[in-house]
């Protein structure tokens, strides 16, 4: 935070980012893992991310609407959040849980506490936790090219190997977004590119969740076991793209890194010692819980209130 | 209105213990997975409510100060296993999906705060009043909370009564609903009606003494009766 302090005289140069500007870099950086799952799934899934999108987008108009408030549909953080609660789904899922879970995620977890800015935990994962725990079945069904099979991380607790190649390649079954991790890759070196999202978090949260996969994985450093926990699961989409978001993850440079290793040993202890395969959506909202604490904490003092409580 | 009904309007719907008072949060969460669990925990603490208000409002002038909150709880337990022995032998089904939670009426804040705050200092029968309005008060939110529940993560309606009603098999419940995480989001989601409603009626008025943190506030009952003398004046 140190170059927050070096504030020079006015006049300033001022950002060009917007709310708008950032999001729709967000949606332009999810595009690789969504032509991804088209490309492997046909058609379906692109029906299930437009659902998705199109209601979290209504749901948002007619809330904003229905309550007097400014509409804030242009600025595209609805959109980005249904795009990536679809993301988040099987490629077999029925279109009305896109649907409830955009409704949810908008109407309770984002608008009821205040809109944009103001929620208190990712929207588009703490739907997809909703419908988790609602629908799980239909929810950990993943079929690919019509049949059914285990998920490489459902592999790789029960002790198998998994080929790593076609992890990264995305020939394996898991949800639209999650299959292919180069897909997701290219739109993280996008955003970090245009500098949307800082380094901080998902280096910190992967390298941690690393340390600890060695650490107590039981496998040691297999090369095969924690690759295959990389590159499966949501990890990589969740990392870059939802430990990433603005409002709901610290604003501080020590409170980024805090929360990535959070997340990293809440995500490595769901996925070693829970009773499913994958974590990464739990202990980024645990994590989203605990972001106004990690402030608190990690907020720099500023010059002049050293040594003192403020 | 006598002062016999006020009690009861009161525990109701202006000082609900539930909705308004936000005492007993645990049995509301826990048990109101159904209409009937909710009706059924709220009825047997108000069995226990009502008579543990007439007896201590008799033996008030006996209790010694000093000893007041141990007195009350052994009133209290006594009651409550009077209910819990009752509900075993009469409504099995019930105890067993009450489980725990009925000895833990013992301390459900909703009785000792009655007992504290008003049995102790007013006469017998308008404390039994105020026992059954707290009562009906505590039965009809937990039953509204579980109603609401029920019809949404098991999709029936008023199960284990002879009134049940199943939803057709093309209406999914929503099974988070049901779990823990479901009566936070009911619970939530009606007080903030109510409160609305509250708000629409009223009008949002500010309280002298109150900052408008409603959220570091302990005196609502208070705040509520400012509130109607400033609209006396």
């Amino acid at each position: 935070m140190n170059d927050l302090l070096n504030v020079s005289s006015s006049p300033h140069v001022r950002g060009k980012a917007t709310t708008r500007s950032i999001m729709y870099d967000v949606l332009i950086a999810l595009l690789p893992a969504t032509a991804f799952s088209v490309y492997r799934f046909g058609l379906y899934p692109l029906a299930i991310v437009l659902v998705s999108m199109l209601a979290a987008v209504l749901t948002e108009y007619l809330y904003e609407k229905g309550t007097k408030r400014r509409v804030t549909i242009a600025d595209g953080s609805a959109a980005v959040t249904g795009l990536l609660l679809a993301l988040n789904l099987p490629s077999t899922i029925p279109l009305w849980i896109p649907v409830l879970g955009s409704v949810f995620a908008i109407l309770v977890v984002k608008q009821l506490f205040g809109g944009i800015g103001q929620n208190f935990m990712n929207p588009a994962l703490a739907a997809r936790c909703f419908l988790l725990i609602s629908f799980t079945g239909r929810m950990t069904t993943f079929s690919v090219d019509s049949v059914t099979g285990a998920t490489p991380l459902a592999v790789l607790k029960s002790g198998g190997q998994v080929d790593i190649v076609s992890m990264l390649i995305g020939n394996t079954g898991g949800t639209i977004g999650e299959i292919s991790t180069i897909a997701v890759l290219v739109g993280a070196v996008y955003l970090l590119a245009r500098k949307v999202i800082s380094w901080l978090i998902p280096v910190s949260y992967i390298g941690t969740f690393v340390v600890c996969l060695v650490l107590f994985g039981g496998h040691g450093l297999d090369v095969n076991f924690i690759l295959g926990h990389l590159c499966g699961g949501g990890l990589m989409l969740g990392a870059w793209f939802m430990a990433t978001d603005y409002v709901t993850t610290p604003i501080t440079k020590n409170g980024k890194i805090v929360f990535g290793v959070l997340i990293g040993v809440l995500t490595c202890v769901f996925r070693l010692f829970g009773g499913s395969a994958g974590g990464v959506s739990y202990a980024i909202i645990l994590g989203n819980l605990c972001v106004p604490l990690i402030e608190k904490v990690t907020m720099p003092k500023a010059f002049g209130w050293e040594g003192k409580q403020s | 209105m006598s002062k016999y009904t006020e009690r009861i309007y009161n525990g109701i719907v202006k000082e609900n213990p539930t909705f308004i008072l936000m005492l007993g949060m645990c049995p509301t969460l826990a048990v109101t997975t159904s209409a009937f669990n909710g009706m059924g925990m709220g009825l047997s603490t108000m069995v226990v409510l009502v008579a543990s208000n007439l007896l201590i409002s008799m033996l008030r002038r006996i209790i010694p100060d000093k000893v007041r909150i141990p007195a009350y709880i052994v009133v209290v337990a006594t009651l409550v296993t009077v209910v819990q022995l009752l509900i075993q032998a009469f409504i099995p089904a019930l105890y067993d999906a009450l489980g725990l939670y009925i000895p833990l009426i013992v301390v459900n804040c909703i009785i000792l705060g009655r007992a504290e705050s008003y049995a102790s200092k007013n006469p017998p029968v308008v404390s039994a009043c105020d026992g059954i309005g707290m009562g009906l008060g505590f039965t009809l939110a937990l039953t509204l909370i579980g109603f609401f529940r029920e019809l949404i993560g098991a999709g029936t309606i008023l199960s284990g009564t002879p009134l049940a009603v199943t939803l057709p098999e093309i209406y999914e419940p929503i099974a988070i609903f049901v779990l823990a995480p479901g009566a936070f989001l009911v619970l939530a989601l009606i007080i903030a009606t109510l409160n609305a409603l509250h708000i629409k009626n009223n009008g949002n008025k500010k309280v002298e003494g109150c900052d408008g943190n409603c959220a570091s506030c302990s005196g609502l009952s208070r705040c509520l009766s400012e509130q109607e003398k400033q609209g006396v004046e």
